[in-house]
């Protein structure tokens, strides 16, 4: 076994027995990337140590005797965030039996809760961990009501307790989905949404009356979302559909929303940013893909970014891979060399998959971000994060270093040379 | 298309959309008579006007896996006139492009794609891509699909430098039908886009989606066993109906004769290497070849069959893990068939993959190389141009930089195979179609005119 595999196989080893302890150490030399938006740094230092960022920066100082990692030549990073992902809750999306992303023939919605389904031993969080991945949130499916459920913030660690944050918010369809799950049309949408936080406030208030339409689980669950103590992430794509998400807080002021999708956002930029109101958003989306988003263009996310709007990358769902996120932020940088495109910084890009999306899922400074006290999620890379030729060499999650390894990669091992030798391909492994 | 609405999907028509076949037959009629003066339908396309252009001082690759630093690219008359250095003369009355620092390439080509049968806005309207009545219907042709409006047709050029593209019938039949190839230029008509001389491809379909389609209403085939036994009982009539006078006109059979006559090529929908083996037998025992297997995920494994079959291998960079069949798919697939010395192509399969062919390709060479495979970027180049123009029968007219080629070009800002680069100019056959610097070279079709966003740099 090569030394890297023999590693790798030890750390899964390690991880089904115990949690590996968090290591300090030093990486130095480094093309540092901070992921608050600032450009990168030349020969900078990372100081990790109990779990924790301690310090990064071009006069960061090694503390005497710290192991130190030499990334000459190297780009080092925080771990990638990625906003709005189905990671842990399939094996094979279109394998029904193994797929817990909706539930549609549930009597239960918004009460439904994605921590406890993660998997953390699912492929697609190794294989994204692989790709920088180190903190997701996961969102279910709209299954056959408007509110998909809660979903949560995880870490990709290879331990046994992916979720960092337990009903981090709920996700509710607006947009033509909303209309469609809601009988129809996106009249019916408004008045579900509306009927159902009142449940919840009814409940939470005086009392629940007979005459309701949610189940008691369903309308407890909404309770935190009418106080605006967790967040509602709102689907919705078109202009006029972001302005009427917006209104929403007419009726319930203490609504915390989030945006999610607004392909047409550039319309409404002005709107959402004097809302306060963050976004989710696809960073590529150009096409009309429906009536919704007759608008989008590639440059929705720059636009957005240019009124202050604070926006995330992410929607990462099937195909559209966690792992993705870094050529799509790159993308977003080439737009600045097309007149009349609206593109991003490379550090806004960088900060729109790392700390911007971290933020919006309630770990401001603590995810995302190369800043003292932040966690040590820290990725060495080979090169330039966001170019298509570049590629993580050593991912750190809370100070531990976690193994690259998945199906893909010993597939790729085995048939390094298809033709099959004394013995049959099942015998290599 | 979102990954939520993917994920809707992701049983049905979008699965389903994965899978192709190419027949190029010259001919649409019975006989397969060559020529598209005897073919109905024929292509209307005629280049329109360009400039005699020198383009100078680029890092040209050729498509053919070479390059060139400091390159000269002439072309005049929608023909390549010549491909040189620095010291190649230019001919008087050619405007010169200053290209240093940018990039040549041919024009992008995407083997499968499902523009305008699966067209924007995907709404129920538009599902024209899968004839999901019988699992055998070579009757039908992809072009009757087709609805040249489709918005997707302007950002693959915009923003992917593609200049010619197969479209494909869907995955849901055995036998899918006929595909089309179509230069990627704006039409009133499909007969405006199809390719000049073009074969036609067939497009069939392994594994899932068929048995799926079908087995859930209680027909065959309901088991790949089943597909199998559907696919070779019709080979036999199809033999039986190629060997007779051919007189009486069926449209099934004139496109399974054009197969067997190899005059239309086979694009076969196939993500398992088990189910590829079994195919390249199936063609031995009914008499055709498999120009390519698309979706091909497991081609990895048996890169040394593909070889010897002569059989391309038509793949995405990293998709894996939608469905069973893709279980096993990594992103080492390209790299690891490249190095068996089989063809690669990459494909897109979808209205948004097709925007960054090259962006696929160089995370594919990536991938390759970490594991120790280097594949120079030249030669990554030809799995989006001179391969599949050689999978879909047209390489003689377009896929590299050659005297007497299409002047199918690509002129990219910066490194194509670097996430920071763009498509700066394209040109179909010479005529200037796209110019990133020129916002009335940025076509709008029909259905965005007037609408929110028209004319957008998208």
């Amino acid at each position: 076994m090569k030394p890297l595999a023999a590693f790798a196989a030890a750390m899964v080893a390690l991880a089904m027995t115990t949690p590996a302890a968090a290591q300090d150490f030093a990486v130095v030399h480094a093309t540092l990337a901070i992921g608050d938006g600032s450009d990168p740094v030349q020969d900078a230092n990372v100081i990790v140590q109990g779990g924790k960022v301690v310090a990064a920066g071009k006069d960061a100082a090694v503390p005497q005797g710290l192991p130190v990692i030499d990334a000459t030549g190297k780009w080092v990073s925080p771990g990638l965030f990625a906003a709005l992902t189905d990671l842990g809750i399939y094996d094979v999306d279109a394998v029904w039996q193994s797929n817990d992303t909706s539930a549609g023939e549930a009597p239960f919605s918004a009460a439904l809760d994605v921590a406890p389904v993660v998997n953390p031993e699912a492929q697609n969080i190794k294989v994204s961990r692989a790709g920088a991945v180190t903190r997701a949130s996961v969102v279910p499916r709209a299954g056959s009501s408007i509110f998909a459920g809660q979903g949560a913030v995880i870490d990709l660690g290879a331990d046994p307790e992916p979720v960092v944050t337990r009903r981090a918010f709920q996700y509710v369809e607006l947009g033509e989905n909303g209309a469609r799950l809601a009988g129809g049309s996106r009249m019916a949408a408004y008045v579900s949404l509306a009927n159902a936080l009142a449940e919840a406030r009814d409940l939470a208030g005086r009392g629940r009356n007979d005459d309701v339409l949610l189940n008691r689980p369903d309308a407890a669950a909404l309770i935190p979302v009418v106080t605006g103590e967790q967040a509602l992430y709102v689907h919705v794509e078109r202009a006029a559909d972001i302005r009427s998400a917006l209104a929403l807080r007419q009726d319930f002021p203490k609504l915390d929303l989030v945006l999610v999708g607004a392909s047409e956002g550039w319309m409404a930029a002005q709107d959402i940013a004097a809302a306060g109101v963050p976004v989710i958003a696809m960073a590529l989306n150009d096409l009309p893909a429906g009536f919704e988003q007759l608008a989008a263009s590639q440059s929705n996310v720059g636009r957005m970014v240019d009124a202050g709007v604070k926006v995330a990358i992410g929607r990462f769902g099937d195909m559209n891979q966690p792992r993705y996120a870094p050529q799509q932020a790159g993308n977003l940088v080439a737009l600045n060399r097309i007149p009349g495109a609206a593109g991003l910084s490379w550090g806004e890009a960088f900060a729109a998959i790392s700390s911007i999306p971290a933020e919006i899922s309630g770990l401001e400074g603590q995810a995302g971000v190369l800043k003292p006290g932040a966690a040590g999620d820290v990725v060495i890379w080979d090169g330039d994060p966001l170019e298509l030729s570049s590629a993580p060499l050593r991912v750190f999650i809370d100070g531990v270093e976690q193994p690259l390894d998945s199906h893909q990669t010993r597939l790729k091992e085995r048939y390094r040379t298809p033709e099959e030798g004394e013995l049959p391909k099942a015998y290599e492994w | 298309m979102q990954p939520f609405r993917t994920a809707l999907l992701a049983a049905g028509a979008l699965a389903l959309s994965a899978c192709g076949s190419a027949a190029g037959v010259k001919s649409a009629s019975g006989s397969a008579a060559p020529g598209d003066a005897q073919a109905p339908y024929p292509s209307t396309y005629t280049p329109y006007p360009g400039m005699p252009t020198a383009l100078t001082g680029a890092t040209v690759y050729d498509g053919k896996g070479g390059a060139i630093e400091g390159g000269t690219v002439l072309f005049a008359g929608g023909e390549l006139v010549a491909v040189g250095g620095p010291d190649l003369a230019i001919p008087e009355g050619f405007t010169r492009i200053d290209a240093a620092g940018k990039f040549v390439t041919p024009g992008i080509i995407d083997i499968h794609s499902h523009l305008g049968d699966y067209p924007s806005p995907a709404v129920d309207a538009h599902m024209d891509g899968n004839e999901m009545t019988d699992p055998i219907t070579p009757q039908v042709w992809a072009e009757h699909s087709v609805w040249p409006q489709d918005p997707g047709f302007s950002r693959a050029m915009a923003n992917g430098g593609v200049t010619s593209l197969q479209i494909l019938p869907g995955s849901a039949n055995l036998m899918g039908g006929r595909t089309v190839t179509l230069k990627n230029v704006p039409s009133r008509t499909v007969q405006g886009m199809k390719f000049p001389g073009a074969p036609y491809g067939f497009k069939m379909a392994c594994g899932e989606n068929p048995k799926r389609v079908y087995g859930e209403q209680g027909r065959m085939p309901m088991t790949r066993m089943g597909n199998f036994a559907l696919n070779r009982k019709t080979w036999i009539e199809a033999r039986e109906y190629a060997d007779g006078d051919r007189e009486e006109r069926d449209l099934a059979m004139e496109t399974l004769a054009g197969v067997l006559d190899g005059e239309i090529l086979v694009h076969n929908h196939c993500y398992r290497a088990d189910e590829m083996a079994f195919v390249l037998d199936m063609a031995e025992e009914a008499g055709y070849r498999v120009s390519a297997f698309h979706h091909a995920v497991e081609s990895y494994k048996i890169a040394d069959m593909l070889r010897e079959a002569g059989a391309c291998s038509a793949v995405w960079a990293d998709w894996y893990g939608f469905k069973m069949e893709a279980n096993d798919a990594i992103p080492e697939n390209a790299a690891l068939i490249h190095n068996a010395g089989a063809c690669v192509v990459i494909h897109s399969d979808d209205e948004n993959g097709i925007q960054r062919l090259n962006q696929e390709a160089a995370k594919a060479q990536a991938d390759g190389l970490r594991m120790g495979i280097e594949i120079a970027d030249a030669e990554v180049i030809r799995w989006l141009t001179l391969n599949p123009a050689k999978a879909m029968g047209i390489d003689v007219m377009t896929g590299s930089l050659e005297s007497g080629k299409m002047a199918d070009i690509v002129l990219w800002n910066g490194d194509p195979l670097s996430v920071y680069s763009r498509p700066e100019k394209v040109w179909v056959d010479g005529a200037l179609l796209y110019d990133a610097l020129d916002p009335q070279r940025r076509p709008v079709s029909d259905f965005e005119l007037g609408q929110p966003g028209a004319g957008d740099v998208k």
